[in-house]
């Protein structure tokens, strides 16, 4: 009825774990860069703008629409609508601001995001983090620091909290530990 | 971490495998932490403080911490141990290389004066010889406020040449996972005296001994 390509670009999106890509200027291929995730995450390249693996940008980066990045970017990337994406080739050398972030391959810069940021197995990440929410999974290799701006805590003082419904610390007298 | 990988990999420091070295263990367990808890006390009632964490990035500690409403600095200080240390050479022997050490701290602690509150260095210090630990001391002691607290572990049991290598994950306030992730000879064995010495110049130090061999320190700067 209709002719199957030897070559299978009807591969499935996320169906497995993915070879390396065989043309990756075409967008259906793109979808084999990005290794297989269960879950709801939208990180097929169906509606995103697409930085392929060879193509390198060096300036400033404006997108009001999803990105995916899997070449090199050196500059400076702000999308704060929308959601960026790092592929596992992508390298990116520039201070990031995006509603969302995923990196599955390399940042070295700051990077902020509205939402939240997804640090994969793999990614390799310096720089320093502001974020809402921030997932890292084991194996990622991160170096910088992590501020969370959760829009309603600030300014009270608090008491450092258990996350266990335990006791509150220990009486101990002000100024602490003390004396050799 | 301290794995047998090929070398490039981010999270995978090259030239692992070092003298009494055993395979890693995939064990991990739980156990309180006085220390752990000691030091959490003396950060409470305040938020917004910057906390070093010297056991790489993780869920855990970065989720505990920064619940807290602190900012937290992850560094993978065993990592960059290895990598400026580790491949040719003794590791230990190599960390009295003067131009080796310059490059290390070229790499990490490279913060301005003052800038943390608080340290969780973790058993990191029991991996460097007296003179990497003495500039590293200096390093810790510089980056720290004054009265900020650093919290340190120490294996205490000198019968044992090699001991466990544990990732340290944060479960609350007073509860740690420890992951082992194989063996490692330490540099030397600290007892209480001997860490007196060590952290002489500051301003106090507070030891808990726990039942599992791990001496754990709370020291004030």
């Amino acid at each position: 009825m209709w002719n199957r390509k030897k070559d299978d670009d009807y591969s499935p999106k996320l169906a497995t774990a993915p070879p390396a890509p065989a043309n990756v200027t075409r967008e259906g291929n793109l979808m084999s860069t990005i290794p297989a995730r269960s879950g709801a995450d939208t990180e097929t390249p169906r509606n995103h703008a697409v930085i392929g693996k060879s193509v390198a940008i060096k300036g400033q980066i404006t997108s009001r629409e999803d990105l995916y990045i899997d070449g090199h970017v050196e500059g400076a990337i702000e999308m704060p609508e929308s959601r960026l994406t790092v592929g596992p080739n992508g390298k990116v050398e520039a201070g990031v601001k995006a509603r969302e972030i995923v990196i599955l391959g390399t940042v070295h810069g700051n990077v902020e995001a509205g939402d939240k940021i997804d640090i994969r197995k793999d990614a390799k990440l310096i720089g320093d983090l502001k974020t809402a929410r921030i997932v890292i999974e084991d194996g990622a290799y991160f170096k910088g620091s992590i501020d969370i701006a959760r829009p309603e805590a600030k300014a009270s003082p608090r008491p450092a909290p258990s996350l266990q419904p335990a006791t509150s610390a220990a009486p101990v007298p002000a100024g602490a530990p003390d004396a050799k | 971490m301290f794995g047998t990988n090929p070398a490039g990999r981010p999270n995978d420091p090259p030239g692992a495998t070092t003298a009494g070295r055993s395979e890693p263990s995939e064990q991990s367990r739980t156990r309180q932490s006085p220390g752990l808890e000691q030091f959490f006390v003396a950060l409470r009632d305040t938020i917004g403080l910057s906390i070093l964490d010297f056991a790489g990035a993780s869920q855990a500690n970065i989720g505990f911490i920064t619940s807290l409403g602190h900012r937290i600095y992850s560094e993978d200080f065993l990592r960059t141990l290895e990598l400026s240390f580790g491949g040719e050479g003794d590791f230990y022997e190599n960390q009295a290389d003067q131009e080796r050490i310059d490059s290390f701290f070229q790499q990490t602690l490279t913060f301005p004066d003052g800038h943390f509150d608080g340290a969780l260095i973790w058993d990191c210090l029991q991996y460097m010889n007296p003179v990497l630990l003495q500039q590293t001391l200096e390093q810790l002691r510089r980056i720290l406020r004054p009265n900020a607290y650093l919290l340190a572990f120490f294996h205490a049991d000198e019968k044992v040449t090699n001991v466990p290598l544990y990732s340290y994950r944060i479960v609350d306030q007073k509860t740690l996972l420890l992951c082992q992730r194989g063996t490692r000879e330490p540099a030397q064995f600290f007892n209480n005296r001997a860490l007196e010495r060590v952290f002489s110049d500051f301003q106090s130090i507070k030891f808990f001994l726990t039942r599992d061999h791990l001496r754990e320190v709370i020291v004030k700067r």
